[in-house]
């Protein structure tokens, strides 16, 4: 029986202020809006004091608490929470990309803004629940909660095609959800505990059944992530969702997945991920190339955005699935990298269609020499994912590659160099099409658009000081991760090395 | 501390200010720039690039003072994960000073004469405000060349390499809102793109490389690769990486097959043609083989294909030249000509000769390219005072009226006997030209001669290279000649040639310091005993190189060849001089031979047809029918979406829970009648079931589980 106020705290402060905004008249936008980013900047302080706490030399589960929840029978349920290096820096994101979000809908968001904000600030409780929790269970009922906000933002608030999006998405994760739900219960109730930890422990599952424990918890986490061919859900929902939610779920939902692979799969399963790592890995490989050249044959700026997290997820995928250290450490990274710049990419998106009302890049061109300060943003950012040294994105990206063509070599995890060699070629291809749209908008003549936006009496404007203020810390850490990675990786490092000496001992069987 | 002191010490913690000058001064105007006025912002950036260029001189005298041993700096860690260790180190030996020296001494000199060149380009343009826009991509373009080539790893390099594909491209597409006429288009941005994307296909090859290369040798520091690699010389796996290696050459060198990306990046200014695309960034290829001598040195049948592909380039290009219009296009296929002299070069371990050859083209061919740019600015000042006359000239707010017709003012048919109107462009020209022929004693005379010689003594391990060097030295002197007859000599074929106009001093002068390199630059490395200085100097990081001797038979046969080039163009173009619209008096003769050269053999319209074709068919085959037909709609229809009202009906049928029925039927009433979703969301209908849904999902399983 363990108690830590800080993870707690940092879990449930949103629920601090969704009780406040319940007392708020709907009608009271500012007060509404001040009082969610206020408590939004608050958790992500907490989660500072969380980060100062945190001892980065310690591979084990820190702060912990640990109190038990359901007893009954055999079921040993607790409420079991905690942190550590797989963990800390998704924590922190989640409390860095929440404000960002919310400022973001200061002029985006006009209808229901109360229960705009209500239903933002229970997804990050929901978020943060499932990055802390080390109890099967508990992480079940976060991973559930998740949906249901996410599906209101999408549904009420969304696009043309919300309904259809919003339902597609709850469907497609349901789905992954019922198989890992079987697979949880299966090990709790045979195993004695739901508590990871106590489960990595006692080791001991038969290969054969970690096959099919491991193919449960896949699918539901691959459904998010998403690995191609479970991906389809995906350019709906971030068409149809509001910048801000876009934003979120690129930055963080999505990483629930990735998160979920190598909180759970590897560790709890380690012989089977050895066994899958071909398999998982080669799916990843054709998401890496699939997302990319469909990304390209797109013309709505989200929707290709949206395709090109999935090439983007698929690095993440290889590196965790090189099994070593270099590509699980640039795996955890690379999550980072792409919630920073897909979120960036959705803010600045978001913010362009504020003005013109549409995505279609078509009608745009030349918008650089318009918005000067917009149009040097978006190059950062669209060479962060292109992943330009320098930025965050090479040094996650190329983390990931060298493991995986370590892993490729004779003897290894993958044991072949097709693996790396062929997703390398989607640095080439990341390059075709983000270049593409950022010429499609930036640069060239002058587009139609400009036209179309005088005539409804409008001029293009820069950017804002406010949406200057939402774009930076992004681009902070966008340089800072790219030039000076070391804290970052040390965050993270004792932990990963622990579980890479879990995998290699799985190898030797 | 006076200078004697100093030297002990050595002035190698200088080091890392090769990187912080230009970027200093990059900040400097991105913060201040929009207050100062052109000169300013000129003087500023020209500083910043000049301080590297002290630097540099610096730290090659301090390395000189220690006799030549490498020293290398620490400056920052970067990456660390497990035995992976990769470090920011700076590297100070006697090749990357070398490469130090020609990049800030060359580059200082084209960011002088730029602000001359830019201050009228902006005006012709007509937007004023990207002046500074272009001073600040330049000193990055410094900045970046300088972490390229004193990186002590493999990974730095990479970095450098990377950082100046990214100048490029935003040079090349400077003027993104224009085609190289001046007219609006996409033309100069698809030109940045299109370098940017060839580039990046060179990079795949060189990060390919730089994982095998740590995967097998543990490090991608230089000499720790090199120490693992001879204690180990595995051919399969140095075999490997020399290999992937020159597909980044290929790539940043403009090699065939990659090379197309650079005659299109001519879009970008002059000074960029002539920094970037000629003197500097374009021989990152070259020197990133002479780095990794240690390597080529272990399989000769890398070396080989290495030395082919210089040389196979040096003639495809060279023909190409010979079929152009455009002076700056005639460069563009000269300097992809003389890339592959200098490729074919160190392909063959002939290091030296490389680095000589590097070094005195990036003089020669700065020279032509920024005199070039003197000539067009010239016919666009004679264009432009045609235009409107005499009152707004060199007016902030000239326009271009719609009705005014496109005029070319590269288009050397446009131009005749410019060396009336331009003389001192005219002799700067000249030198220049006569340096890249080959004549002696110019530079380009003994760097091109110790090239062949080298081909000559080492033909039995590199057949063939001799041969089409030699004839891509003479097509050299062939093109050159016909590039003078057209645009110095004749009549002027336009009334814009009438009225060209000399360039200002600030332009000038910058040409003079080159002109001067370009004529005495030899003597850096004469075939002479006791002359060989570039040789010894580049001996303390290469291992012993021979100084070879003058060979006359090389040098007569090159020499020559190329009076005979001359001779030929002047029978061609100048006895004859090219009549306005008269077509190319080549073209009769040489037939289908000379429309492939004047159509660059159709290698662009190749790639369109076998790769950018098929590739935007594949995308949208995937895209349309396999992505949206397919698991879009119907295995969301299909599957997922019938699965999932399969189930809700199969679990709700024996254990009687009619709600899961109920559920399926309203989401598939509500997925139909998306239009009318909101007011239904807005009742609290879909709150409610949503989560029944849920809950009940989970009581099910939980009963059926555990009953």
């Amino acid at each position: 029986m363990d108690f830590e106020l800080l993870p707690n705290l940092v879990t449930f402060f949103p629920l601090v202020g969704v009780l406040i905004l319940f007392f708020i008249k709907p009608e009271n936008k500012v007060l509404i809006r001040w009082v969610s980013l206020l408590t939004a900047l608050a958790t992500f302080g907490i989660s500072l004091v969380l980060l100062q706490q945190f001892d980065a030399n310690n591979p084990a589960l820190q702060m912990v608490t640990n109190l038990p929840w359901i007893t009954v029978a055999d079921w040993n349920i607790s409420y079991y929470m905690g942190v550590d290096g797989l963990s800390i820096l998704l924590i922190l994101l989640t409390t860095f990309l929440t404000p960002i979000s919310l400022l973001s809908t200061w002029s985006a968001i006009e209808e229901r803004e109360k229960d705009f904000n209500i239903f933002f600030l229970m997804l990050e409780v929901g978020m943060l629940g499932v990055f802390m929790a080390q109890d099967l269970f508990l992480f079940y009922v976060f991973w559930e909660f998740t949906l249901v906000p996410m599906y209101f933002l999408i549904g009420i608030w969304g696009g043309p095609q919300r309904i259809y999006a919003s339902i597609k998405f709850f469907l497609y994760t349901m789905a992954g959800s019922l198989l890992m739900l079987l697979a949880i219960l299966w090990l709790g109730i045979n195993q004695g505990t739901f508590a990871v930890p106590d489960l990595i422990a006692l080791g001991g599952i038969p290969a054969g059944i970690q096959t099919w424990l491991f193919l449960a918890f896949a699918i539901a986490f691959a459904i998010k992530v998403p690995m191609w061919p479970l991906h389809s859900w995906l350019p709906d929902a971030h068409v149809q969702a509001p910048t801000a939610g876009s934003v979120i779920l690129a930055g963080v939902l999505l990483k629930m997945g990735t998160y979920g692979f190598v909180r759970f799969n590897l560790p709890l399963f380690p012989e089977a991920a050895v066994k899958f790592a071909p398999m998982m890995a080669g799916l990843a490989v054709v998401g890496i190339i699939y997302g990319a050249i469909v990304s390209y044959y797109q013309r709505d700026i989200k929707k290709l955005v949206a395709y090109s997290s999935i090439s983007h997820l698929g690095f993440v995928m290889l590196g965790l699935f090189a099994l070593n250290s270099q590509g699980i450490q640039g795996g955890i990274l690379q999550m980072i990298n792409h919630g920073l710049s897909t979120g960036a990419l959705f803010l600045l998106v978001g913010m362009i269609y504020e003005q013109t009302h549409t995505r279609n890049f078509d009608v745009y061109g030349g918008l650089w020499k318009i918005m000067p300060v917009y149009g040097t943003v978006m190059l950062v950012v669209t060479l962060s994912s292109m992943g330009l040294p320098g930025l965050n994105g090479f040094v996650g990206e190329f983390t990931i590659l060298l493991g995986a063509w370590g892993a490729g070599m004779p003897g290894e995890v993958l044991g072949s160099y097709w693996y790396a060699g062929l997703s390398a070629i989607g640095v080439i291809l990341a390059a075709i099409y983000m270049l593409y749209m950022y010429q499609k908008i930036f640069l060239g003549p002058e587009g139609s658009i400009v036209q179309t936006v005088k005539e409804h009496g409008h001029v293009l404007r820069d950017l804002s000081v406010r949406e200057i203020i939402t774009i930076v810390p992004l681009l902070v850490f966008i340089f800072w991760i790219g030039l000076y990675p070391k804290p970052f990786f040390a965050l993270i490092a004792p932990t990963v090395d622990n579980l890479v000496k879990v995998l290699q001992a799985a190898m030797m069987h | 501390m006076n200078f004697s002191e100093a030297a002990n010490t050595g002035y190698f913690f200088l080091a890392p200010w090769l990187v912080f000058f230009p970027v200093i001064g990059l900040l400097f105007n991105m913060i201040f720039g929009g207050k100062m006025s052109e000169k300013a912002i000129g003087t500023v950036a020209s500083l910043a690039s000049g301080m590297a260029f002290v630097v540099s001189v610096l730290l090659a005298y301090s390395l000189s003072a220690t006799h030549g041993h490498t020293v290398t700096v620490p400056f920052a860690e970067w990456i660390h994960i497990g035995e992976l260790q990769l470090d920011w180190t700076f590297r100070i030996d006697t090749l990357s000073t070398v490469m130090m020296l020609v990049v800030s001494g060359v580059g200082t000199l084209i960011h002088i004469y730029a602000i001359g060149y830019m201050h009228e380009d902006v005006r012709f343009k007509d937007d004023v405000k990207r002046f500074r826009r272009f001073f600040v991509f330049l000193n990055l373009f410094i900045a970046m060349m300088m972490i390229l080539v004193s990186g002590d790893s493999y990974l730095m390099l990479f970095v450098g390499w990377e950082g100046v594909g990214l100048c490029s491209f935003l040079l090349i597409g400077f003027w993104y809102d224009f085609d190289t006429l001046g007219q609006k288009s996409t033309a100069n941005a698809e030109a940045g793109k299109k370098a940017f994307i060839a580039n990046r296909v060179g990079d795949f090859g060189f990060l390919l490389a730089i994982f095998t290369t740590f995967w097998h040798f543990g490090s991608l520091q230089f000499d720790a690769v090199f120490k693992a690699a001879e204690a180990h010389p595995d051919p399969i796996v140095i075999s490997a990486i020399t290999l992937f290696m020159l597909i980044g050459v290929t790539g940043k060198s403009a090699q065939v097959p990659l090379y197309v990306w650079l005659p299109d990046a001519m879009a970008g200014p002059t000074p960029v043609s002539a920094l970037i695309h000629a003197a500097t960034m374009v021989t990152a290829g070259v020197y990133l083989v002479v780095r990794s001598a240690p390597l080529y040195n272990l399989v000769h049948g890398a070396s080989y294909i290495v030395a082919m592909i210089g040389a196979v380039t040096a003639l495809f290009a060279a023909t190409i030249a010979v079929g152009q219009y455009d002076i700056k296009k005639v460069l563009a296929y000269s300097t992809i000509s003389q890339l592959g002299f200098m490729v074919a070069a160190v392909g063959m371990g002939a290091y030296v000769a490389g680095i000589f050859h590097l070094a005195t083209h990036a003089f020669f061919k700065a020279l032509l390219f920024l005199s070039a740019g003197s000539i067009i600015l010239g016919m666009e000042r004679g264009h432009h005072h045609l235009a409107h006359g005499h009152d707004d000239h060199g007016d902030a707010d000239a326009h271009h009226d719609e009705e005014e017709e496109v005029f070319d003012p590269g288009d050397m048919r446009n131009m005749g006997n410019l060396r009336k109107q331009m003389p001192v462009t005219f002799w700067l020209y000249m030198a220049g030209t006569l340096a890249l022929a080959g004549i002696f004693p110019f530079a380009g005379f003994w760097s091109k001669d110790e090239i062949l010689l080298d081909a000559k003594l080492h033909a039995e391990h590199f057949p063939g290279v001799y041969w089409l060097l030699s004839i891509a030295a003479f097509l050299t002197a062939f093109y050159m000649g016909r590039q003078i007859w057209m645009v110095f000599f004749g009549k002027e074929r336009t009334e814009v040639a009438k009225h060209a106009e000399e360039s200002p001093p600030v332009m000038t002068v910058p040409l003079m310091v080159l002109a001067v390199l370009a004529v005495l630059g030899g003597a850096m490395n004469l075939p002479f005993d006791g002359f060989h200085n570039l040789g010894h100097w580049l001996e303390h990081t290469l291992g012993h190189v021979e100084g070879l001797p003058l060979d006359l038979g090389v040098a007569g046969i090159s020499t020559i060849l190329a009076l005979l080039a001359i001779f030929f163009s002047w029978l061609i173009y100048g006895k004859n001089p090219l009549k306005d619209g008269q077509p190319d008096p080549l073209k009769k003769p040489l037939g289908f031979l000379f429309t492939g050269m004047e159509n660059k053999w159709f290698v662009d319209e190749g790639y369109g047809a076998l790769v950018i074709k098929p590739f935007e068919k594949l995308a949208k085959f995937l895209s349309v029918t396999v992505d949206w037909n397919f698991w879009h709609d119907w295995f969301h229809d299909s599957v997922i979406y019938a699965g999932f009202k399969g189930l809700a009906r199969f679990l709700s049928e024996p254990v009687d829970m009619g709600i899961i029925n109920a559920i399926a039927d309203k989401l598939a009433d509500m997925t139909k009648r998306s239009s009318e979703g909101l007011s239904r969301l807005q009742n609290g209908f879909v709150r409610s079931y949503a989560l029944s849904v849920l809950l009940g999902v989970v009581a099910i399983l939980g009963y059926l589980l555990f009953k």
